[in-house]
């Protein structure tokens, strides 16, 4: 594994480990492009994961001080956790669920396809679906998705058995267990999936995907990529010129370094990386770099989701077996027949008894609520995720006194839902309950959504300048050596699990900056 | 199907003297004792009346007949070590189990912990459920309660299984009603 001097101004330095810098990294030092990952979080694998919801959380959250407003629930519920993601080596893919969709190709088009819709602050992508297609048939392949490239799809657990015959109930088409990024068969060094049923707390098996054990060591092991961890990058510096040359970041003993950088790609995710962007304010860059639009950590998008859990007459035992391998998408469709624009995915899920507690429905007590909690065993379960919205005062921002212990300002993440992200919930809330319903269940619960995992869309790409912080390769319209490399790049949020397209996208941002690099255009 | 079995093993119970509240906990000197003699908790820093105050509120903001008072206790033993330590804590425990009780006693006349049926309590509790004591005892219940792993075989969570090779021959798949 190489160490690169911290003097090294040849470097391309990637603030971030996930599905977008660990892809971005691996696929650089492929090219023999010399990169620098720093991570802020440590380095866990499959022998340290743990099997345990409240004591994985602690170890592989990010659980820096943030603050929330809105009228969201989750700002009432979980007033300093916004979002659910992983502060370790491999980001949120040591967490994520393994689903691996593809956009719809009207989803690339929204403004158009769904119009002006009020409120909202739509715009269409300046990619589409043709020009993505082999990005993504290159990103499944790297992740091993089941159902293409030749690989099987996941053997339905029960929680899939009572989802699928609810489904031919309604008389719904389209449903399987998923497109996964989790090995239905040995694949890429990597054994096939166990049926652990911790998919969220880090796969003790492997078999699922992430950049953190799998992109990350490939690599390494070119001898151009290093991932430094424990280093929390804290500003972004430039030049008088207004190129960006650095990086300043702390270790875990927090200690101040720079790193010097010719190219400088931001991966932190959509809380992190715009607040990264602001912080990294300076005389020439007065409103936070990258940020000559104002649109820096707007339009902040998290999916429309909701929980639906059901209780049987017989045990069901949700929680054995992969999370979150079973999906129907019949519902995914824009079809404005049902009173709203965009569609939504239905996708199996199980929490652990502890998360149950917690999430099930977050404050309430009483006799009502624990016999829920005692019909655990008997529950089937799934996640609602839709397309959301854009909306520009739904933003991730500064906060005007709170400061980290670096002195940085605090991120703040206002939301509050649009009238199409409440109809679209409704709609799936009373789908899958008449599923559920068809199917036996004597008891349902309508579960509000847990803090976001998919954060999107603070620093969304655009087709002009005026209107986003990116151009259609993630490189900022204002720094022509600043790229943005996460989720945040996306211009709307589209239904699908985001993943897949992050990885995408990566992997073609990486071709861009390589080529970029040669030409001495950066 | 492979199906768990969630029935505890019961305990022999055996006499015990003391003075026995409406939902059987006893307490005797600083101790208060459950109901099978099956655990005791100490309160010095509380006093042992507000202990049992305490146990019985957890038990009726998350009521599970079938799991044993211990449990609840549990979480309210660490109240016991906090208020050694924090006399603001101390005062607020006291200042708003005073309130509940006076409540409980205006409309039911009885202290909370006293009065028999549940409906009653927690019509009590529904009136005081914003208040800093409740909010406390009703959010670390959830952590204190449903992370216990003693509890998750009782509702039939079986917790860790990488160690055993997951579910992939243990029934990930073996639903047989559908």
């Amino acid at each position: 594994m190489p160490k690169f001097s911290k003097n090294d101004d040849s470097l391309v330095v990637i603030i971030g480990s996930g599905a977008g810098g660990g892809t971005l990294g691996h696929e650089l030092a492929k090219r023999g492009v010399k990169c620098v990952i720093l991570e802020a979080g440590g380095r866990h694998g499959p022998q340290d994961f743990q099997n345990d919801e409240w004591g994985s959380f602690g170890q592989i959250s990010w659980l820096d001080q943030r603050t929330t407003s809105g009228k969201w629930r989750v700002a009432r519920d979980f007033s300093g956790l916004p979002a659910w993601i992983v502060k370790a080596v491999g980001g949120s893919t040591i967490h994520w669920a393994g689903a691996s969709l593809r956009f719809q190709k009207h989803e690339w088009k929204a403004r158009t396809t769904y119009g002006n819709v009020k409120g909202a602050n739509l715009l269409d992508w300046p990619i589409d679906h043709k020009e993505m297609a082999p990005w993504y048939a290159k990103a499944e392949n790297e992740m091993g998705t089941t159902g293409t490239n030749g690989i099987p799809r996941l053997p339905g657990n029960n929680n899939y058995k009572v989802l699928a015959a609810g489904a031919k109930k309604m008389g719904y088409k389209e449903f399987h267990t998923g497109n996964m990024s989790i090995n239905s068969q040995p694949r890429d060094g990597r054994g096939s999936c166990q049926q652990i049923g911790f998919c969220f707390q880090g796969c003790k098996s492997g078999a699922k995907w992430s950049t953190g054990y799998s992109s990350i060591p490939k690599g390494e092991a070119t001898g151009k990529l290093e991932c430094r961890s424990n280093s929390q990058v804290l500003r972004i510096e430039h030049d008088k010129s207004g190129k960006v040359n650095g990086v300043v970041y702390a270790d875990k003993n927090g200690k101040i370094h720079k790193q010097k950088a010719r190219v400088v790609c931001v991966a932190g995710n959509s809380i992190e990386s715009p607040r990264l962007l602001l912080n990294s304010e300076s005389s020439m860059y007065k409103n936070g770099m990258g940020n000559s639009s104002g649109h820096v950590g707007r339009n902040y998008m998290r999916h429309m989701t909701a929980s639906t859990y059901a209780i049987f007459e017989k045990p069901v035992y949700f929680y054995r077996g992969t999370t979150m391998a079973g999906i129907i998408q019949d519902e995914a469709h824009n079809n404005t027949k049902r009173g709203f624009v965009g569609g939504y995915e239905l996708e199996t899920l199980a929490l652990g008894l502890p998360f149950m507690a917690a999430f099930l429905d977050p404050g309430q007590w009483g006799r009502e609520f624990s016999a829920s909690m005692e019909g655990y065993d008997h529950m089937a379960g799934l996640w609602i995720v839709g397309e959301d919205m854009p909306q520009a005062s739904n933003r991730v921002s500064l906060h005007k006194k709170l400061k980290d212990k670096y002195g940085m300002p605090i991120p703040n993440v206002h939301f509050t839902d649009h009238e199409n992200d409440v109809k679209m919930r409704n709609h799936a809330w009373k789908q899958s309950i008449a599923l559920y319903e068809s199917v036996g269940a004597t008891k349902t619960i309508k579960t509000p959504p847990y803090p976001s995992t998919h954060n999107l869309g603070t620093n969304r790409m655009s087709a002009k300048a005026k209107d986003g912080v990116v151009n259609k390769y993630g490189q900022t319209w204002d720094i022509k050596n600043l790229f943005v490399s996460d989720g945040s790049q996306f211009t709307t949020g589209a239904a699908e699990n985001p993943t897949l397209t992050i990885v995408a996208l990566a992997m073609r941002q990486a071709q861009y900056i390589a080529k970029q690099m040669s030409s001495k255009a950066i | 199907m492979r199906v768990l079995n969630k029935k505890a093993i019961s305990r022999r119970t055996f006499l015990k003297s003391g003075t026995v509240t409406a939902l059987g906990l006893t307490i005797m000197g600083t101790m208060v004792v459950g109901k099978n003699n099956a655990w005791a908790a100490s309160f010095k820093n509380i006093s042992p009346e507000d202990g049992a105050t305490l146990i019985q509120m957890a038990r009726d903001i998350y009521p599970h007949d079938f799991l044993a008072d211990k449990y609840y206790a549990k979480v309210v033993e660490g109240y016991e070590a906090q208020a050694g330590k924090d006399k603001a804590f101390k005062s607020m425990v006291a200042k708003e189990l005073k309130k509940i009780n006076s409540a409980a006693k205006s409309k039911y006349k009885s202290n909370y912990k006293d009065i028999n049926r549940e409906l009653e309590r927690v019509d009590i509790l529904k009136k005081n459920e914003k208040s800093p004591l409740f909010q406390k005892v009703r959010g670390d219940l959830v952590v204190g309660l449903y992370n216990n792993k003693e509890v998750w075989p009782k509702f039939g969570y079986e917790g860790e299984s990488a160690s055993k090779g997951g579910y992939l021959n243990r029934g990930f798949n073996d639903i047989d009603w559908l």
